[in-house]
């Protein structure tokens, strides 16, 4: 373990190990907060009891789903603003102020219109997440080195095999910073989208409980989404590292 | 080639602007005709809305609150986050431990955070702000220590060879440097302070922008609604496009 990790490990702990004593204490009142070994525990009765997996299926399965449809639809429509300047100057502005707005607002207005099902949820993920991935996917088209595509030129490649042998790998550390963002992003939209409105799912799960003065399973969730979080991530980062290993950047 | 930095008359930039609006407006009056009056107003209608709640007193109420809020959470975010992020761009060590938990943390849908927050701070003002700072601290600490890390080594080296003062070094060397991508940085964390000041009234607060826009969506009253995200959306582009133009000029000169 590098030096820098283990002062990380050590820190955290020592953050849930102060606020456990804190808790134990008094000093921070348990009906304000439980201590974290006993967030653990209630994750752990929930888990065993069922409700865990099936809270955890309905969020993931939109997260899942907005994601991937980030993904597919924010490359595709960067390559596609990159062909056509014009357009793209025009949606610049668009762009780049994208998330100065408040999308939760827009949430209610899916629900009038698709009904109260998961398409709302995902697609408040999705609206939330396919700028980061267009804005990245245009980002490294725009950084491709020049040489590479008159070499390309120069060696008569078709195009689509430009596109396998040239653009797709030399796009590959930006196309990771959008996936990255995409999936906090759609996270956060499916997960805020659920504490607003729905009947499923891990943010309705957390404000049900906080409506009904059930801390325990607040907490439990609280901590679970945590580690779920940190989860993802350290998923995430390791297959980037993974893929862009044997790169000089 | 077109990309953003190519030469173009101030009068196409209007004239592509003019169309961007043209564009919204008119998906805005399709995706009205396809789904009918229960779910969207049409553009005018909500425009004229708009206006009238602006001038209303009770309406005011509740925007001046939240502007308090906003500029609260904003002074804070910002203290904060460039505290934190010039003491971790300076110290390499500390950014290597401390970096990985930011990022983990940005990630993480605060939403989820709310009842903590709103059991420590109580129901009002103090807890929106948190909410706000929570939301636009960690982008401005994270902006700023890249800035200070990405600092030309070269240059600082040049800044030993002339033997300037520590102070001449940070007038003349470390300012530009890291002005424009702190700049970026604090655009950034304006956005999602006001996302996070907005979250926080929607949910702990008896007052503001955000509390009204919950109150609709539980209502239904869907003119409300597409009248606060308007006004929300003007201001917020407003703002950010100002601060986008300043943010271009200042990374142009460096």
């Amino acid at each position: 373990m590098k030096p820098a990790t283990r002062v990380r490990v050590l820190i955290v702990l020592a953050f849930f190990l102060l606020l456990e004593a804190l808790c134990r204490t008094d000093v921070i009142n348990n009906m304000t907060m439980i201590p974290p070994s006993q967030m653990l525990v209630a994750l752990w009765k929930m888990a065993w009891s069922g409700r865990l997996w099936k809270e955890f299926v309905s969020s993931i399965r939109n997260v899942a789903m907005s994601f991937f449809l980030a993904v597919l639809f924010g490359t595709l429509s960067g390559a596609l603003l990159h062909q056509m300047p014009r357009v793209r100057r025009v949606f610049d502005p668009l762009l780049a102020s994208y998330y100065s707005v408040p999308f939760f607002a827009l949430y209610p207005l899916f629900v009038v219109i698709f009904g109260l099902n998961d398409w709302p949820l995902i697609l408040l993920g999705l609206v939330f997440s396919i700028v980061a991935v267009i804005v990245s996917t245009l980002n490294g088209i725009d950084r491709i080195p020049r040489v590479l595509l008159r070499t390309s030129r120069s060696f008569r490649m078709k195009r689509s095999s430009t596109l396998t042998l040239i653009i797709l790998p030399a796009i590959v550390p930006q196309l990771f910073t959008g996936m990255k963002l995409a999936l906090a992003y759609s996270f956060i939209g499916v997960l805020a989208g659920e504490f607003i409105l729905a009947s499923t799912g891990i943010g309705h799960g957390i404000s049900f409980a906080y409506d009904s003065f059930d801390n325990e399973t607040m907490y439990g969730l609280i901590a679970f989404t945590l580690i779920l979080v940190t989860l993802m991530n350290m998923g995430l980062l390791s297959l980037e590292r993974y893929f862009l290993k044997g790169r000089s950047r | 080639m077109s990309v953003p930095g190519t030469r173009q008359t101030r009068l196409s930039r209007y004239f592509d602007f003019v169309i961007l609006i043209a564009v919204i407006l008119a998906a805005w009056q399709v995706l009205y005709v396809m789904v009918g009056t229960a779910a969207l107003t049409p553009p005018t209608a909500t425009l004229t809305y708009a206006l009238t709640l602006l001038v209303e007193p009770d309406f005011q109420v509740h925007m001046r609150a939240s502007l308090e809020a906003f500029y609260q959470a904003l002074l804070i975010a910002y203290a904060l986050g460039l505290m934190l992020g010039l003491a971790l761009g300076f110290y390499r060590f500390a950014s290597e431990v401390i970096e990985p938990l930011l990022s983990a943390l940005y990630s993480l849908p605060k939403l989820t955070l709310y009842p903590i927050i709103l059991l420590t701070f109580g129901l009002g003002t103090s807890a929106k702000v948190a909410f706000g700072v929570i939301h636009g601290l960690i982008p401005v600490a994270l902006f700023c220590m890249n800035a200070v890390q990405t600092i030309n080594p070269s240059h600082l080296r040049t800044a030993r060879a002339l033997r300037l003062s520590s102070f001449e070094t940070i007038r003349t060397i470390v300012t530009p440097a890291i002005v424009p991508e702190i700049f970026t940085g604090l655009r950034v964390g304006f956005s999602l302070t006001l996302l996070g000041v907005l979250t926080g009234e929607m949910f702990a607060s008896q007052r503001g922008l955000g509390f009204l826009l919950i109150n609709a969506i539980n209502m239904n009253d869907v003119k409300l609604i597409m009248a606060l995200i308007l006004i929300l959306f003007f201001f917020a582009t407003c703002v950010n496009g100002i601060m986008l133009v300043i943010d271009k000029k200042l990374h142009q000169r460096s």
